[in-house]
């Protein structure tokens, strides 16, 4: 019976990470050449952008809100740093700190519309999504292609792992953010009040957690990370455009949940968000090994995982109300 | 009574909130190493003396001392640090988190900057250990029953290096053992100098714990009196409002025919039951009959009422209705077979806040009807108007927005409301409550009248000489289950304050 | 005089006079600062001009609004209806297909099924999907948010899965009519909105339907109390919310004649919530109008073409429509309206009655 009880708030992280490796073991067995080191290592190098803002998510999601703005910041982001780089000629040096400054602060400003004025989480994202996808229009309508030398660099860079395989340096930054993520929520008075903020803002305050400025700190990190996923994703495409990262916030809400953070706040798992994406790589590689599918398989097979995991997850509330109701 | 003696005081207190007074000019004071049940019907201020306390709400007039030293709590962090804990009946604690994390949240034990995990699971093993409690500290709370949460709330609590402890209904979701060894943790707090300011219904429990209690009613002070010198009819006297004394003489006419249960009772339920809200109770209702429903708050009076009209679902049991056997399973059945029933919570369960005073009058009637049979705008416009004016509705017309009238006039709109669907059995939860005087007669007036017409009306109130007045029988419930039915001559209040008591 | 300003009175205590004065200024806007903006001409007996083309290009947001006003009214919101109306067009189109093909040496079109089987099959389709919606939230008991968001996902592949991958082009020319047409001189996709308008509009006034909404919206305790059965009304305003978004989705896959699954509706239902949101309608459910949301559906519309019309890039209508949204949000707001009158009230010298009894 402990045991039984010990995995239902974990039952949804043990999933995923059993069904990742089911299915990567799935694509060993069907192709050639899928089971190498090197095909895990593209996931993480096409996906690092994801890995970066759906962590941000997490903690989002976690506090009990949302945040549907982080691809258009991403766009923004890309766009503003080639206008910056190729317009302006400013340095590198200068582009990415203030990137990550913008980004904070434009996710303050939503955490503190959310928090001072009472607004709808959803609404207010909603209209920064608005805003940060307009501003990249106004900057330019065209595509900015990134040629200074550094980004280059950066972009081309390949770091060399033993047996021939490489990651790149953008892999290096969203697992050097999953370990402070990590440690942050799991080491810190801050990371805790937000658990606790999630599973009923309530009693927090009756407790004496700083409600309030957990809140608009959580929505200013995730600024913070859809800025660095943003700077990440100018690395990988090289270029800044208005249509950049579209959608990408249902991506990184859907890799939230599959790993495990239902949308009701309390609850949430860094390592499950790594999952939940690193899920999202394996069906994409697998249709790309398998050839004749298309790529829109990979959102219908995400959304079914979504729902099955929703479904699960309020499963498990309802089983939860009922046991408390009876005892 | 010496300062030196006193650990809390309250001075004079007075709180008003728009249109009512909460606490009018109450004194207080809990002693150290005493526990002290604060006691009082619904409305009495109880609640609002704690917010005062707890820094929830701030004091119109009056002083608070702890101690001796005049303090003013700005709010619950502010009071915890002054070393006033609250521990609330929904217990407010995190249940996402563990055990120990709950003890600890806000002041977690730090090393190097970070989290001390082995550190807080060591400190709260111990904290609880202290107070004879074996788990799992690192299990996340929910897993554990409300009386662990609450012992770990208690826990917490006492960690913040409290003086004065408040349990506010600690005790309505636990079972006779759980309150046993709650009460065992009480004693020895109390034994440790700890004050604990208890507030419950059970009257049993009062005794069982409590060395003094002090009694609010509609916001001022009855008094307060040593445990063991006030008997229990007394003490629920006080609390309802009427010197013992003058219950002596009362002569009752006996009202209507209803002593003996008719064989067309129009609802007769047996055995109905739902598991953590209300024992299985058998009970019958008369045509034209009022039966009173009384008990203290929390008794159960109200999960009767929800449990018949199916809001909450019946786990056991039949219920009749004209001799059927039907089965209700949510309000939409329950007023297909004319039933009606106006919730005591007028403002979360009873009225439409946004809708007219017309829509708000029609939309039961409606639901009956189902939404193709539209009653035209002008019907509707016709029944309301002929309501408000048998009711005396003050309002500034149909179109008004309900929530802009008085509480009163809002209740005489949910009467007419249930009244239009011409049930055949009305179930009243505290219809008069919260409302004025004239209004007050008024609905009684109309209650009566209506049993008259042969309606049976089941009939809820914290006011037992209202009860009284109205009903032509009584069911007597205490803590869940119903002890006794009382009717003729011994329906006076004496006789019921001492069932109610259980003496 | 006096009748003249209790008239006005109640028009600006109207639920329908802020939307109707946003209108207003868009097009006061457009009266001074763009040619030939109120310029109604008649080409081969249709009539031609900036204000009708406004019309005709806000119908899908139109119908789009109406279902979105009734989820919302039910304290809910519908996130999925930019991925079904892709899956109207997806199945509309590939249903259609209109191949050219040589029939008794004739080049004709032909369709796969008959355009009537087509457009039933697409609304039948949207209609189940609503459903399915409506099932999550009203029986599983899933947030209205969490639960259309999977099918804002799934949506897109499911309308390349039918459309395989491809954009159908539908050369079928009565089905372009839907979208492109006219009759009497008026777009045909107007008189498309106005009978399902005309048709909301009489269900929702002239039945109990409008109040059961609005009670449940309010308060769905007291509302389950009444009688009223919760959960069957739910459910059915997020099958009428897929239904309405067939329609656009039929409408906007004839207009350009093709059905795009990854662009068509992107982004749609952003634009619908904010319609609704702007006719005046609480995000937070209870009262509603449905002409309001429609008025909302035009400002939209209109602040886009103004856009167009004065060269600037119309993707700026984005930076535009998040100010809107702030402003709405803001002002729908009890604590900024707190914050800020209050303090308007304190400078004016004017005690705040309200404050000051709570106090």
């Amino acid at each position: 019976m402990q045991r039984m009880q010990l995995s239902y708030k974990y039952i949804n992280l043990i999933i995923t990470i059993v069904l990742f490796f089911a299915l990567f073991a799935v694509g060993s067995v069907l192709y050639n050449g899928f089971f190498s080191t090197q095909v895990l290592l593209n996931m993480l190098i096409d996906n690092a952008f994801l890995i970066i803002t759906a962590i941000g998510m997490t903690f989002v999601l976690i506090i009990g809100g949302i945040d549907i703005s982080v691809g258009s910041v991403i766009a923004l982001v890309c766009m503003l740093s080639a206008y910056l780089l190729e317009m302006q000629h400013l340095s590198a040096m200068i582009v990415i700190p203030g990137m990550l400054l913008m980004g904070f602060l434009f996710g303050v400003a939503q955490g503190s519309f959310i928090h001072f004025f009472n607004i709808q989480p959803f609404i207010v994202t909603l209209a920064g999504m608005f805003l940060a996808r307009g501003l990249c229009y106004v900057i330019s309508i065209d595509t900015i292609m990134i040629t200074d030398p550094f980004y280059q660099f950066i972009a081309t860079y390949r770091i060399p792992l033993p047996f021939d395989n490489f990651i790149s340096i953008s892999v290096v930054i969203a697992f050097a953010l999953v370990l402070a993520a990590l440690y942050l929520i799991n080491y810190t008075k801050f990371g805790r009040a937000i658990y606790a903020i999630g599973g009923n803002a309530q009693s927090a305050m009756l407790m004496g957690l700083p409600v309030g400025r957990t809140k608009v700190l959580v929505y200013g990190l995730n600024g913070f990370c859809s800025a660095l996923a943003g700077i990440v994703f100018s690395f990988y495409m090289l270029s800044g455009y208005g249509l950049h990262a579209m959608g990408l916030e249902m991506d990184a809400i859907a890799s939230a949940v599959i790993g495990g953070t239902p949308l009701t706040g309390g609850v949430g798992f860094v390592t499950g968000t790594l999952f939940g994406v690193l899920i999202q790589g394996v069906i994409q590689t697998l249709i790309m090994f398998q050839g004749t599918l298309s790529s829109w398989w990979t959102k219908i097979a995400v959304a079914f995982l979504l729902c099955l995991f929703i479904v699960l997850q309020r499963i498990v509330v309802s089983r939860k109300e009922r046991t408390k109701s009876i005892s | 009574m010496d300062e030196a003696n006193s650990l809390l005081k309250a001075k004079g207190i007075c709180k008003a909130f728009p249109g009512v007074k909460a606490l009018i000019n109450v004194d207080f004071e809990l002693r150290p190493g005493e526990i002290h049940c604060l006691m009082g019907e619904n409305g009495a201020g109880k609640s609002t003396l704690i917010k005062v306390f707890t820094g929830v709400e701030i004091l119109d007039a009056g002083e608070v001392f702890l101690g001796g030293n005049p303090i003013a709590p700005r709010s619950p962090h502010h009071a915890q640090q002054l070393g006033i804990s609250t521990v609330y009946q929904e217990v407010n604690l995190c249940s996402n988190l563990s055990v120990a994390e709950n003890i600890f949240i806000g002041r977690e034990p730090l090393r190097f900057g970070r989290i001390d995990w082995k550190e807080m699971k060591y400190k709260s093993q111990e904290l609880l250990a202290k107070m004879d409690l074996d788990i799992d500290v690192n299990q996340p709370l929910e897993r554990y029953s409300v009386a662990i949460q609450q012992m770990v709330a208690i826990a917490r609590a006492l960690d913040i290096s409290a003086k004065v402890l408040i349990l506010d209904e600690p005790t309505s979701s636990l079972d006779a053992k759980e309150v046993e060894k709650l009460f065992g943790l009480m004693r020895k707090l109390r034994a440790e100098g700890l004050g604990i300011i208890f507030i419950t219904h059970f009257i049993e429990q009062v005794y069982a714990v409590s060395d003094r209690i002090t009694i609010l009613r509609n916001g001022e002070l009855v008094g307060s009196y040593e445990t063991a010198q006030l008997p229990r009819v007394q003490l629920i006297a006080k609390m309802i409002g009427k010197a013992f004394d003058e219950f002596e003489s009362s002569d009752k006419s006996v009202k209507g025919d209803a002593l003996q249960e008719s064989r067309n009772a129009f609802l007769r339920v047996r055995g109905l039951g739902h598991k953590g809200s209300i024992h299985p109770f058998d009970l019958y209702v008369n045509k034209g009959e009022i039966l009173g429903l009384v008990g203290l708050l929390g008794s159960g009076r109200t999960e009767v009422a929800r449990t018949i009209f199916g809001i909450d679902k019946a786990d056991s049991g039949e219920i009749q209705v004209d001799g059927r056997t039907v089965k209700i399973n949510n309000p939409a059945d329950a007023i297909r077979y004319g039933l009606a029933y106006c919730s005591e919570n007028r403002k979360t369960e009873g009225i439409i806040e946004n809708l007219s005073v017309r829509e708000n009058i029609i939309v039961a009637l409606q639901a009956k009807l189902g939404w193709m049979k539209y009653i035209t705008k002008k019907k509707q416009e016709e029944i309301s108007k002929k309501y408000i004016e048998l009711l005396n509705i003050k309002t500034a017309g149909p179109e008004q927005i309900i929530k802009n009238l008085s509480g009163g006039n809002q209740q005489k709109v949910i009467l007419a409301r249930w009244l239009l669907t011409e049930p055949k059995l009305l179930i009243l939860d505290e219809p008069t409550r919260g409302i004025d005087v004239g209004a007050k007669v008024e609905i009684q007036k109309l209650i009566l009248s209506l049993a008259e017409t042969g309606m049976a009306v089941v009939f809820i109130s914290s006011e037992l000489d209202e009860s009284v007045r109205c009903s032509s029988r009584m069911a007597v419930l205490r803590d869940r289950v119903k002890i006794a039915e009382i009717s003729g001559e011994e329906m006076e209040e004496k006789n019921i304050m001492q069932t109610i008591a259980g003496v | 005089m006096e009748k003249i300003g209790v008239t006005w009175n109640r028009l600006t205590s109207s639920k329908l006079y802020w939307p109707l004065a946003a209108l207003f200024f868009v097009l006061l806007f457009n009266f001074f600062f763009t040619k030939d903006f109120f310029a109604i001409e008649i080409k081969d007996g249709h009539f031609y001009g900036v204000t009708i083309d406004i019309l005709n290009r806000a119908t899908p947001l139109m119908l789009l609004a109406i279902g979105m006003t009734l989820v919302i009214a039910t304290k809910g919101i519908d996130i999925s209806v930019g991925s079904m109306i892709a899956i109207s067009g997806a199945v509309s189109a590939s249903l259609i297909g209109g191949k050219l093909e040589y029939v008794d040496g004739v080049k004709t079109l032909v369709t796969l099924v008959p355009m009537p089987v087509a457009i039933f099959a697409a609304l039948l389709v949207t209609t189940l999907l609503g459903m399915w919606n409506g099932l999550l939230i009203s029986r599983v008991g899933i947030q209205p948010i969490v639960a259309t968001l999977i099918l804002l996902v799934a949506g897109r592949g499911i309308a390349q899965l039918i459309t395989q991958g491809q954009i159908i082009t539908v050369y079928y020319k009565p089905f372009q009519f839907i979208g492109t047409g006219y009759i009497l001189g008026l777009p045909f996709s107007l008189f498309i909105v106005g009978l399902v308008f005309g048709i909301t509009l009489y269900a929702v006034r002239k039945t109990a339907l409008g109040m059961f909404i609005e009670s449940i919206g309010i308060n769905p305790i007291a509302s389950k109390f009444t009688g009223i059965n919760v959960s069957k009304y739910i459910f059915s305003v997020y099958a009428f919310s897929g239904l309405c978004a067939g329609l656009a989705g039929l409408i906007i896959c004839s207009n350009v004649s093709s059905a795009d699954g990854n662009n068509a509706g992107l982004f749609i239902e952003l634009d619908a919530i904010l319609a609704v949101s702007l006719g005046g309608n609480s995000l937070d459910g209870g009262r509603f109008s449905l002409l309001g949301s429609l008025i909302g559906a035009l400002v939209i519309q209109s602040i886009t073409t103004t856009i167009y019309a004065l060269g600037v890039p119309p993707e700026i209508t984005l930076v535009v429509k998040s100010v809107v949204v702030i402003i709405i949000c803001l002002l729908q707001s009890a604590n900024f309206r707190k914050v800020v009158f209050s303090k308007w009230a304190q400078k004016r010298g004017i005690p705040d009655a309200k404050n000051a009894a709570k106090l």
